[in-house]
């Protein structure tokens, strides 16, 4: 029937995401000198997932996404450096932590839209920020928090120094958590997400409160960013103030648009491609390559509207005609 | 007490250069909706002007305020122009996004022409040094600012709200697609208005650096402070925007000279509270 | 039917009803003292002249605007102060005068996310939507009945505008209202069009109770089996189409007296 065959559409697998997953897989057996880039960029590319399902599929436009990356952190670094070194549930109770924070945000800001929101959600990630900063004798203040070694996985696989336990560690959980926020995105829920970002004011006509589906939506995106924060924390085995900053949460933005928003494999690429555009650009030039990152940005917003994601399926799509005219 | 009058005046000059910063983009914000956080280096690109004419050209620094209202003014509007005008239907992100590609651009640019270390610039003598007056130490060039942003502000407050121009701005803000069937031209209207507020950005700029020194990275570091500002005040309400500039700029300096370990901590927090107490802005009907 | 030749209510069940309903705007009463009863299944017009109020009663009666004072009962439980989306969980569904849909979603899409709402399903995570075939079943027949089946595919921007007009009422009705309130279902269409949306209203399902806000008299007077006259906040009459008609005081306020003789 057509009516079901649109909803099968929706959630098939996408050869973007296809791709992405078999070049991770692929660029860890070939590139074994890499294993700590491609673990960052699994990391902060769940953190732009996370982040997509806000802005992308709810429309909320959140500048302080950091302070649920840097909660995680700081949750898994404190765990640690308090004596528990499991790091499985390391990353349960940073994805707890986080998630309360963001239940407490959402309650706040689930009526606000435009400037006031924007506004609310950095002021907060900065006041997160100051109180970190302040509370020394909990998170270090400026130095950090150095030396959070977990205990090894499952009690078998302890991190070694080439990062070969910390890179598929990453994989398995950044992997699990994608295929969770797959299937929140494909459900009734996600697809009021959408109606919410279509047109917020039509959806409590439909029976649905927005407060109660955006405060969900904000608990699930927060704690997904504060268990990319904590795995951060467990594979570089410290934590800096700057996974906090408003830099940071400037970044996810970026590479949101970057890869192509509501489509959250393009949160992976648009950070694959930002991490990857920083470690080769800046070690050509450290101060500069912020520049061809803002040049990036601009000319995509200008012309390549839907970003990476969206300029791939216009390719394939011309592609695919002009094989299916000249056959 | 005494001390407090000198943090408490420092606070206010520091409130005035928010104030010209910011009140820009409240209008922008207010006309077209449009999100531009590159505002900042709109003044960050007046500052560098004003170091460059005095440093390289031997400018006195009173001659190089008016070039940086100018250019700085004519370069943004060329800026809206080619770009900006494109984005006022666009969704506030991809605005957000767009206009903080240009703050990265601009900082590497700044970084590459001028270094990464503060500028430093020298004010003339009169404009230098302490004036006691009552016992309390009056900074003379935080003095001078007071002076120059009340003469402003007035000028600005008086054009907003006695000339026909600032009668048209006004309604523009309300509504503008009545406005606009009104027969006003609503484009040129907020061309101008840009040029006005991002030349008083770029005059900002230039004014701050001995208060608040120059480095790439002002576009970022005062992006923060002018949206609050532009938030708590209000969109497009110019005397929300000074009431906002002025309890920011004071709450500032108070709370970082009485609670230096707090930080920024309580100008954020106290944000906060007031945007969910009164998020369409400080004097706005609830 | 629900009422008797004379306008009397017989037995029949009140499913919407307000007692004194007044909303201010500052000082402005926009409406006043509103006091208005729709039995199961009536066809009610809701008339008078630009700025009478009518939207704004649409607004107080589906929870959009919070009424100053007064009471709103749905089937005998008071909504006064429920939330729009409640009032719709307890049957009273809505359209918009203004088109107000979902841009970048297609038709099935959002009348599935409505219908699963109502199925008690909209909140569902971690399920995929495909497995919701009951939902998408009754969407799609929905659609049909509405005439959108063979564009629900399409995205709502690119739909016409009698198509959108058409989607508006299908997103209500996936709510299986018992009372359904159209704010000028057939406003902005063009002639060819509007037919298909008349003939819509004409099939919704007979123990709906429907209030409608219409300009076009014509209509009014074709569906309605009673008519409420709002003038300038205010009832100032109401009655069946023939004694509205008739009405002199209606007719020297509203109708004008080129009106035709119904």
């Amino acid at each position: 029937m057509i009516a079901r065959g649109v909803f099968a559409r929706r959630s098939r697998w996408r050869w973007t995401e296809v791709t992405f997953w078999l070049a991770v897989v692929v660029s860890i057996i070939v590139f074994p000198t890499h294993l700590i880039l491609i673990t960052q960029l699994l990391i902060v590319g769940l953190f732009a997932a996370s982040f997509d399902l806000l802005v992308g599929y709810t429309g909320i436009a959140s500048l302080g996404h950091a302070a649920f990356f840097g909660i995680g952190a700081y949750a898994a670094g404190i765990l640690i450096h308090a004596g528990w070194t499991e790091p499985i549930s390391g990353l349960a109770v940073a994805g707890i932590a986080a998630g309360a924070f963001g239940l407490v945000v959402s309650a706040l800001v689930a009526q606000l839209t435009g400037p006031a929101l924007l506004m609310i959600t950095l002021g907060l990630n900065l006041l997160v920020f100051e109180a970190a900063h302040a509370a020394k004798w909990l998170t270090g203040g400026d130095d950090g928090l150095a030396g959070v070694v977990p205990s090894p996985v499952l009690g078998l696989f302890a991190f070694d120094l080439y990062g070969r336990t910390a890179v598929v560690y990453t994989l398995v959980v950044v992997a699990l958590c994608y295929l969770a926020l797959r299937r929140v995105v494909h459900s009734p829920f996600g697809l009021q997400l959408e109606g919410i970002r279509e047109n917020a004011r039509r959806v409590p006509a439909l029976g649905i409160s927005i407060r109660v589906r955006t405060m969900a939506a904000f608990t699930v995106s927060a704690v997904l960013a504060g268990i990319a924060g904590a795995l951060l924390a467990q594979v570089t085995q410290t934590v800096a103030l700057g996974v906090l900053g408003f830099d940071r949460s400037a970044a996810v933005l970026i590479m949101v648009m970057l890869g192509g928003l509501g489509t959250l494999i393009g949160g992976f690429i648009g950070a694959a491609v930002y991490t990857v555009a920083q470690d080769r650009l800046s070690s050509l030039s450290p101060v500069y390559w912020n520049f061809w990152i803002g040049l990036m940005l601009v000319l995509f917003v200008l012309f390549a509207r839907g970003g990476i994601v969206g300029a791939l399926d216009r390719l394939a799509a011309a592609w695919r005609k002009r094989r299916t005219d000249s056959s | 007490m005494i001390a407090f009058a000198t943090i408490a005046f420092a606070g206010l000059a520091f409130g005035v250069v928010l104030f010209l910063m910011a009140s820009g983009l409240s209008v922008t914000m207010g006309l077209m909706g449009f999100a531009n956080l590159a505002h900042a280096t709109f003044a960050m690109f007046g500052g560098y002007l004003a170091v460059t004419l005095m440093n390289a050209h031997g400018w006195p620094f009173l001659a190089t305020l008016p070039v940086a209202f100018v250019v700085t003014a004519a370069a943004a509007t060329v800026l809206e122009r080619l770009i900006f005008r494109r984005l006022y239907r666009s969704s506030q992100l991809e605005q957000v996004t767009l206009t903080i590609g240009l703050v990265f651009m601009a900082t590497a640019a700044a970084t590459y022409v001028f270094g990464s270390d503060p500028q430093a610039i020298s004010v003339p003598a009169w404009l230098s040094g302490d004036l006691v007056v009552g016992g309390a130490e009056i900074n003379r060039y935080r003095l001078f600012l007071v002076v120059v942003g009340a003469l402003l502000i007035v000028a600005l407050i008086l054009g907003i709200e006695r000339t026909t121009f600032g009668a048209k701005l006004r309604a523009a803000v309300d509504d503008r697609r009545a406005t606009a069937s009104c027969g006003i031209n609503v484009d040129r209207l907020f061309m101008t208005a840009f040029f006005l507020g991002s030349g008083l950005a770029g005059l900002g700029g230039a004014l701050s650096i001995p208060i608040l020194g120059l480095d790439p990275n002002f576009g970022l570091t005062f992006l923060a402070s002018i949206l609050i500002v532009v938030t708590l005040g209000g969109l497009g309400s110019l005397r929300g925007t000074l009431a906002a500039a002025l309890v920011l700029g004071i709450a500032d300096a108070v709370g970082k000279y009485y609670i230096p370990w707090a930080g920024a901590f309580i100008i954020y927090a106290v944000t906060v509270a007031l945007l969910l107490w009164r998020p369409k802005g400080l004097l706005a009907p609830r | 039917m629900a009422q008797a030749p004379n306008g009397q209510l017989v037995s029949a069940e009140i499913v919407l009803a307000t007692t004194g309903l007044c909303k201010d705007f500052g000082a402005l009463r926009v409406t006043d003292g509103v006091s208005l009863e729709l039995a199961k299944g009536a066809r009610r017009a809701l008339i008078g002249p630009n700025g009478s109020g009518k939207t704004t009663l649409i607004n107080l009666l589906a929870g959009t605007l919070a009424p100053t004072s007064g009471r709103i009962l749905l089937h005998g439980r008071d909504v006064t102060r429920s939330s729009a989306q409640r009032r719709v969980r307890h049957g009273l569904a809505r359209t918009f005068q203004i088109t107000t849909l979902f841009p970048d979603l297609t038709p099935i899409e959002a009348v599935t996310m409505a219908v699963c709402q109502r199925r008690g399903v909209g909140g569902v995570l971690f399920r995929p939507l495909r497995a919701q075939s009951d939902a998408i079943d009754e969407a799609y027949a929905l659609l049909q009945e509405v005439r959108l089946a063979e564009c629900c595919t399409q995205r709502t921007a690119e739909l016409a505008y009698g198509r959108q007009r058409l989607l508006e009422i299908a997103l209500a009705l996936a709510a299986k209202p018992s009372v359904l309130l159209l704010d000028e279902p057939a406003a902005g269409v063009p002639q060819s069009e509007s037919v298909e949306i008349l003939d819509v209203i004409a099939r919704l399902p007979s123990e709906t109770a429907v209030l409608f806000i219409e300009h076009d008299i014509d209509l009014v007077f074709r569906f309605a089996e009673r008519i409420t006259v709002l003038v300038a906040g205010r009832v100032l009459c109401e009655g069946t189409p023939g004694e509205i008609a008739r009405d002199p005081e209606v007719r020297r306020v509203y109708l004008g007296d080129d009106v035709h003789a119904a």
